[in-house]
């Protein structure tokens, strides 16, 4: 029987079904056997869980097992006690796991401690009177029992730090003790003293310590020793001290403990174990937070992490980069994050990037444009795993500008917005997200500064429309945009023209399927047939940012609600109050009775209350909100009531459900489309036309708030400090940041070389406007390879026009430019020229345009690399050293299989 | 804590898997398939650490050991340190293989349940109770003992009771 069981456990982990032998399972448990009731226990803790039927039979088992003489007995019992006690039972065992803390065995005390903190993770409070057992054991004779006792204390510290405080000197002595080797011989493993347990303690010491000077001062003498005294050549001391770096940097700081974990982190990135490395890094993204300065001693070996083949510590990296993301270095973070994205299917992954890209544009974007193509990257490539808030984030962004005075500067960006999409109209396949953006953007803004002609617009509009004919919401966004075209035109007093296949989409839509559709076709419709004047109180050109008050209390209804009344018809109850009284007529209405009530009920039927017919003055029901309002019962006729909303449709007698879903629909489109009104009735549109949600322009003021603290970052001296050692010059450190800042910007216009021309033509004549200058100043230190990248600039000034081949001229050349700078500068500074070569080499190899634009950034990673000669110099020695060495800490036992490999 | 312990071979079959959160036998397989897929992935000479966030939702991470024709795995969350974890498979490994002379493959199969009583003298509801090898040992050695003795005794009434239904 027990192999028989043996057997059933192995075929259910290989995925088949074994349920019909868990009934022997639980029999064997009351075998009288050892050997059998263990295998049974075993069994059972495998197959079930707690809230199986079968553990009915167990309990008593396990009841009776653990007050057993033999100690195996009571062990196998608490090993089920662990898996199969849920919350209603634990009051049943825990006296008996109580009494069993005081066991003489010392792994009975460890396996009842244990059990103790299943409880505590499964219902904290039902043993929550025994949490100073825990603190005993913790002076128990056995290490093996202390130790396990680290475990629930973990947890129990971890969700309430300040009534553990006391025992951090118990912690730090106990810590003490093993360091110096006082536990017996057996807890040592690879000659380091009980790894395990200075690894739980250095963790419960970091929580004790978190941004507590005092009790942190009681610890740094000994985390200083285990500093000093790891052994970093074996992998377990590398977990030590890892663990120690991970309590340094959560504890109060300590400028000596700091120093020492700066060390080890340089050896852990310097090692040529990925484990290592991987760590090295986990390390460096928490020690930065305290001082962010050691980042910049490893950006190479950041970098390098960062080209690894291995997944993990790739993401490992990119987790740490978005740490580290500053106003200067966000260009090149954004870039190379939005690269990976594109290079990875799993979506999971994918997500998170996506929305780690965002966040660090909204918060860190150095200027709109560089904003709003970033955004479009993302959408482009992960348009649908993005949160739509996102696009609506980016549309208000449009809308709004930056909220600086400046009108001008907010139209440039909106047309340079509306170029950009209509380039990117023309690809193949793009995510829905993406679309409705564009399309709200185009018929906000498509014809806003006069390039672009209705026509010319609406022909895309309609494009869009039909090639995605299946995005009902993206179709339904192309109308609207269409919709607010067509009435800007109006209201300037041209002539409307609808193209030939705008009718025939209109016409499809008239007839479509989805009422959403059809009504804003309809809306269009009659939105064509108004005069000038009317459509412009109704669509306002670029009003989409001001305030739309909505009323909530309906009030302009009240007339009517107070006609309904008057001629009989019930008044709204909420929702809330509904239900009690449907019961209440379902058990009247026998009819209605069985069909509704399915569910058992477990409380008395409420006692039918005394109907107050005495009516609320009907006037003052209507004014009130639409939510709350305690309101007399109306038992019968309860399915006959009006509600307030419904009223401005048709008659006061429909289901009240029903009409509250719609009504409540229409509105919340209003929040995607503030300028635009798709309700129903004019009477409501006007009000829309003026009025907006206020939600919205809370969450803008606080957009602008965040920008205007990122401008003020941007002046920081810091960055200055960051760009000048970035660029390795020493001198004319405020101008080289100021330029590098903006030269990043002609080239990130350049990214966009095989743009159509009529993109082109804004991107270059504003570089030709300003960057020159810029690019010159950019250029100082490598005069030769400005020069080309000149020329082309200012032929482009000269040319209103620019054809795609000059902008793809430029483009070469200002690619070219920036891939000679690094070798320039490799001369510059000579010691580290081999270096240089390798970098330079990466660029050319990466040469697509986000790499130039990394370059030409201020926050250029590899160029800061490579300008840190020394350091670099050092490291790729040891490099080589190690190398040579043959040292390779994978410490696979070589014994092990030896057999098997034959 | 730890959230499962497998043991797989190259194949992809497993040949232990222990999961201290409960979970229907379907999500296992599917769950030893995600992770199988992960690991087959993986070049030699990377780290042994893998994002399990797709895999096993929010806050896990993924350390495994490959020995032989047997991959390890252990699955766990940010309370534990993936270097000793690794160091824990490390340990888990030598005891099965002072246990089992040299340890392979085959030894986990025919000794399904001896592997099981040693995880759990190392894994206790998913934290980590002992992590001396020959603390486990020992520990093992004499359950298996008692084991026997007790087997030894059983023996007489059972051929008893089974000689009066006769």
């Amino acid at each position: 029987m027990k192999e028989y069981i043996i057997r059933l456990v192995y075929v259910e982990m290989l995925g088949h079904d074994a349920s019909f032998g868990y009934i022997h399972a639980v029999k064997m448990i009351h075998d009288d056997s050892l050997l059998v009731k263990r295998t049974g226990y075993l069994a059972v803790t495998l197959f079930l869980n707690e809230d199986h039927d079968l553990i009915i039979l167990i309990v008593n088992t396990i009841q009776k097992d653990l007050k057993s003489d033999n100690y195996l007995v009571v062990c196998a019992a608490l090993n089920a006690v662990c898996k199969l006690i849920n919350e209603e039972t634990i009051p049943a065992v825990l006296p008996q796991i109580v009494e069993l803390l005081a066991h003489p065995k010392e792994a009975v005390r460890k396996k009842a401690i244990m059990a103790l903190h299943r409880f505590y993770q499964k219902s904290p409070s039902s043993v929550s009177h025994l949490v100073s057992n825990f603190r005993k054991r913790l002076c128990d004779n056995d290490p093996g029992v202390m130790g396990a006792t680290l475990c629930p204390l973990f947890d129990l510290i971890t969700n309430d730090v300040n009534s553990y405080k006391d025992l951090v000197i118990s912690f730090v002595s106990i810590l003490k003790q093993v360091a110096e080797r006082r536990l017996p011989k057996a807890y040592d493993y690879h000659q380091m003293p009980a790894p395990f347990i200075q690894i739980k303690l250095l963790k419960i010491l970091a929580l004790l310590g978190s941004s507590d000077k005092q009790a942190s001062e009681n610890m740094y003498t000994v985390v200083g020793d285990i500093f000093r005294k790891c052994d970093s050549s074996s992998n377990i001391g590398n977990a030590v001290l890892y663990e120690c770096i991970c309590c340094v940097s959560s504890i109060y700081p300590n400028p000596k403990l700091l120093e020492s974990a700066a060390d080890a982190i340089s050896r852990f990135l310097k090692s040529d174990s990925h484990n290592l490395k991987y760590m090295g890094i986990d390390a460096l993204g928490r020690l930065i937070k305290i001082s962010p300065e050691i980042a910049e001693q490893h950006q190479l070996a950041v970098i390098d992490c960062l080209e690894d083949p291995d997944d993990t510590l790739k993401r490992k990296t990119f987790e740490l980069l978005y740490k580290m993301t500053k106003s200067t270095n966000v260009e090149v973070i954004v870039d190379r994050m939005i690269d990976y994205m594109n290079s990875i299917n799993d979506n999971h992954y994918k997500t998170e990037i996506a929305s780690r890209c965002v966040e660090l544009a909204e918060q860190f974007a150095p200027s709109n444009q560089w904003f709003i193509q970033t955004m479009n990257k993302v959408f482009e490539h992960a348009g649908d795993l993005v949160n739509i808030k996102v696009a609506h984030n980016l549309m208000r962004l449009i809308a709004e500008g930056f909220g600086e005075d400046d009108d001008t500067a907010d139209s440039q960006l909106r047309s340079s917005a509306v170029e950009s999409y209509l380039h990117i109209l023309g690809e193949p396949k793009l995510p829905s997200v993406f679309l409705q953006v564009i399309c709200w953007v185009l018929g906000e803004y498509g014809t806003a500064d006069g390039k672009y002609s209705a026509s010319y617009i609406t022909g895309k509009l309609c494009d869009v429309a039909e090639a995605y004919s299946n995005d009902e919401t993206v179709k339904a966004y192309a109308v609207t945009a269409l919709m607010k075209i067509y009435a800007f035109e109006i209201a300037a007093g041209r002539k409307v023209d609808m193209l030939p296949e705008c009718h025939s989409l209109m016409e499809e839509f008239l007839a479509s399927h989805s009422t959403d559709l059809q009504q804003r076709a309809y809306e269009l419709q009659a939105v064509i047939g108004l005069d000038a004047h009317a459509v412009e109180s109704i669509l306002p050109s670029d009003a989409s940012c001001e305030d739309i008050e909505v009323d909530k209390a309906l009030s302009f209804l009240n007339d009517y609600i107070q006609e309904a009344i008057e001629k009989g018809a019930q008044p709204y109850i909420p929702e809330s109050e509904r239900t009690g009284m449907l019961n209440i007529s379902n058990f009247r209405n026998q009819d209605h009775h069985e069909a509704s009530s399915h569910g058992l009920r477990f409380e008395a039927y409420e006692l039918p209350k005394q109907t107050v017919q005495a009516r609320i003055p009907p006037a003052s029901l209507a004014s009130t909100e639409l939510v709350p309002v305690p309101e007399p019962m109306y038992p019968r006729e309860s399915y006959q009531t009006t509600t307030v909303p419904s009223v401005s449709s048709d008659a006061a007698s429909t289901e009240l459900k029903l009409r509250l879903d719609g009504v409540q629909k229409r509105w919340g489109r209003q929040t995607h489309f503030p300028s635009t009104s798709t309700s129903n009735s004019t009477s409501l549109k006007t009000v829309n036309g003026i009025t907006q949600v206020d939600g919205s322009n809370t969450a803008n003021s606080r957009t602008r708030e965040t920008y205007d603290s990122r401008k003020q970052v941007e002046i920081s001296p810091e960055k200055q400090k960051l760009a000048a050692s970035l660029f390795g010059g020493p001198s004319k450190t405020e101008k080289k940041s100021a330029t590098g800042h903006k030269s990043s910007k002609p080239s990130s216009h350049m990214v966009k070389s095989h743009a159509p021309k009529s993109s082109m033509e804004v991107a270059s004549e504003k570089t030709s406007v300003q960057q020159p200058p810029d690019l010159l100043d950019f250029g100082e230190p490598t005069v030769k390879s400005t020069a080309p990248s000149l020329d082309p600039f200012k032929d482009l000034e000269g040319l209103l026009e620019p054809t795609t081949q000059v902008s793809s001229a430029v483009n070469h050349s200002s690619t070219a430019a920036v891939t000679k700078s690094p070798d320039i500068m490799g001369l510059y500074t000579e010691t580290t020229a081999g270096a240089h070569h390798k970098d330079s080499d990466i660029l050319s190899g990466l040469s697509n345009p986000p790499m130039t634009n990394m370059v030409g950034g201020t926050t250029t990673m590899q160029v800061a690399q490579s300008s840190k000669g020394p350091n670099l110099k050092d490291s790729l020695e040891k490099d080589a050293l190690v190398r040579q060495m043959g040292v390779t800490p994978s410490s696979q036992n070589p014994n092990l299989f030896k057999d098997i490999l034959g | 804590m730890i959230k499962a312990v497998m043991v797989m071979n190259t194949q992809g079959k497993s040949r232990l898997a222990k999961f201290y959160e409960y979970l229907s036998v379907e999500k296992q397989q599917e769950l030893i398939r995600g992770v199988f897929s992960v690991l087959c992935s993986r070049a030699e000479n990377v780290s042994n650490f893998i994002d399990a966030e797709s895999i096993f939702g929010q806050d896990s991470r993924l350390v495994y050991k490959h020995f032989a024709t047997l991959y390890f795995v252990f699955v766990f969350d940010s309370s534990e340190n993936e270097l000793a974890v690794l160091d824990l498979i490390q340990v888990f490994v030598e005891t099965l293989d002072k246990c089992f002379q040299n340890v392979c493959e085959l030894d986990i199969v025919f000794n399904y349940s001896k592997i099981h009583t040693i995880l759990d003298e190392m894994v206790f509801g998913g934290q980590v109770v002992e992590t001396s090898s020959s603390e486990i040992m020992k520990a093992v050695e004499e359950i298996s003992k008692l084991e026997a003795a007790s087997n030894a005794i059983s023996l007489i009434p059972k051929s008893a009771s089974g000689w009066r239904s006769r």
